[in-house]
């Protein structure tokens, strides 16, 4: 065998897909700003109820309007990203019905990695541009100083959301192997928890809170690191806390195996 | 009008197939509904001196919007849509009816046929909640009148305003921008993101007085009796009224788009 061919590395050639699809998004121009801006304005409408609830109360389970703006924005902020990159796992029920993961699967590379590959929406960026401006004005606001562990914490925030979130796409992705269509109650789990964890889950009660730390982790990336963010705990372990979410990978990767391994083809 | 009837009941026979569906959106609307009262009493625990309406009201409010989403949800059929860019709108040309009623009829058949699926179990469980979280009786027997007939005049509206769009996209053909816009608009003029009475006091003066206020604001807040008397009157006359300008503006768009409709190929 010809040395030449070698693989590339899983990671070029996934860069390699991105830039496919962007240039082909980029043929078609205007519809990519409409659709942008049409994003921007989805989650902006969140924005606004939260703006003017707060212009009626000062706060909300002794969060500030500035504490909320930071609270919402990291959780946007970590479902947008989760969502860019995981998109292909959102439109895989198409996948499924249509039969074009068979030559997925006969391709010598990682199904996963082909999945995520097919499907990347830039226009969602408008969403992400949002969370760091609410980000920015949320952390200049809010009456805490701003120290390298508390830096640490919202990396921390963000790369673990991510993956959970992530784990989620996957999980929807997943149960498509059974249902052969998608399953609108997951939206509950994506984008509903990214909406109404624009307040801290502490608000929703104790069971809820309960259930969102233990069940889907969701309180890990939210709830907890953010008090200690916002100076109402100081226990280091906060900082930590939000790695602890991205255990929720593996059970979906595990339906995920499941589901591809008893995997029949629609025949379509 | 026997031919829109039918057109109108063959939508709701369609419509009321997809039961799977409605199962798994009713348990989707009854999380959501939940997750909006708990923030609700969060705020108004913070301070209940601030708070502009009954819990019980705000609670009724939530479980009325859910039951009814897809009366007022800002959805657009892409059916219709569809329709327009492919070119098959030269056979409902070619039909001896008022396209504009008919796609009327039609809208209207295919919200109620989503929300008779999904409303019942909505409201039951709704209704057996504990007071302030739950769906209480309407505040009086005259009320729960005026709610059944403002809340069909709201459905109404939306679809007179869905028809609007559609019309515009018989000179446009794509509808793709307009379909994203229209929808976070309407949601938020609406009341559907939070209740009107939130707003402040100017805001809430001059949303109220647009179309999206005259679909489930209006019902919604009577049944709750946050709405009553010459207000609730004055409310549902300005539902008529809209109803009456969108219509005739949406016959008057569709009369000029189809004498310049053009038939892409096909």
């Amino acid at each position: 065998m010809n040395m030449k061919t070698k693989k590339v590395s899983g990671l070029k050639l996934y860069f390699h897909y991105l830039s496919i699809i962007f240039r082909s998004a980029m043929q078609y121009k205007a519809s990519f700003w409409i659709m942008t801006v049409g994003h921007f304005f989805v989650s902006f409408n969140v924005f606004l109820g939260v703006f003017f609830m707060f212009q009626r109360f000062s706060h909300v389970e002794g969060f500030t309007y500035n504490e909320i703006l930071l609270c919402f924005s990291i959780m946007l902020m970590e479902f947008t990203l989760a969502e860019i990159l995981g998109r292909g796992f959102d439109t895989f029920p198409s996948m499924i019905r249509q039969g074009t993961f068979d030559r997925v699967l006969l391709r010598p590379r990682s199904a996963i990695l082909q999945v995520l590959g097919s499907k990347f929406e830039l226009a969602r960026l408008g969403r992400v541009l949002q969370s760091i401006v609410m980000l920015g004005y949320g952390m200049t606001h809010v009456e805490v100083r701003w120290t390298a562990a508390k830096l640490v914490t919202l990396f921390f925030m963000l790369v673990g959301g991510v993956g959970l979130f992530s784990a989620l796409f996957l999980i929807y992705a997943a149960l498509s192997f059974f249902t052969l269509e998608g399953l609108e109650f997951m939206n509950l789990f994506t984008h509903g928890a990214s909406e109404y964890g624009k307040y801290p889950f502490g608000v929703y009660g104790r069971k809820m809170l309960l259930l969102v730390t233990i069940v889907i982790p969701y309180a890990l990336v939210q709830y907890y690191p953010l008090l200690y963010l916002l100076d109402r705990r100081s226990d280091p372990f906060y900082i930590f806390l939000p790695l602890l979410a991205l255990w929720f990978l593996l059970p979906a990767y595990g339906l995920w195996r499941f589901g591809v391994r008893k995997y029949k083809s629609s025949g379509s | 009008m026997k031919k829109y009837f039918s057109f109108f009941r063959l939508r709701l026979v369609t419509g009321l197939q997809y039961r799977t569906a409605a199962l798994t959106g009713v348990i989707t609307q009854f999380f959501w509904g939940f997750m909006n009262i708990m923030v609700f009493h969060a705020f108004y625990k913070a301070d209940p001196s601030a708070y502009p309406m009954t819990m019980e009201a705000t609670a009724a409010y939530v479980w009325l919007q859910q039951a009814f989403l897809s009366f007022f949800g800002a959805w657009i059929e892409g059916e219709i849509l569809y329709t327009i860019s492919s070119g098959d709108l030269a056979y409902e040309l070619c039909r001896p009816i008022h396209i504009y009623d008919m796609w009327f009829a039609r809208s209207v058949a295919s919200r109620l046929s989503k929300a008779i699926l999904r409303c019942v179990p909505i409201l039951v469980v709704a209704v057996f909640l504990p007071r302030g979280y739950g769906l209480g009786l309407p505040v009086s027997f005259p009320a729960f009148l005026c709610f059944l007939v403002s809340l069909t005049m709201g459905l109404l509206v939306m679809v007179a305003l869905n028809m609007l769009v559609y019309g515009s996209c018989l000179y446009t053909i794509s509808a793709d921008g307009m379909r994203v816009l229209f929808a976070s608009l309407s949601d938020f003029l609406a009341g559907q993101v939070i209740p009107l009475p939130f707003f402040p006091e100017k805001v809430q003066r001059i949303l109220e007085l647009n179309p999206w206020a005259s679909m489930g604001n209006v019902p919604f807040r009577i049944y709750g009796g946050d709405l009553a008397g010459s207000e609730m009157l004055q409310a549902m006359v300005l539902q008529a009224l809209w109803l009456v300008i969108l219509a005739a503006a949406g016959r008057l768009l569709f009369a000029g788009g189809e004498k310049r409709t053009v038939i892409q190929g096909g």
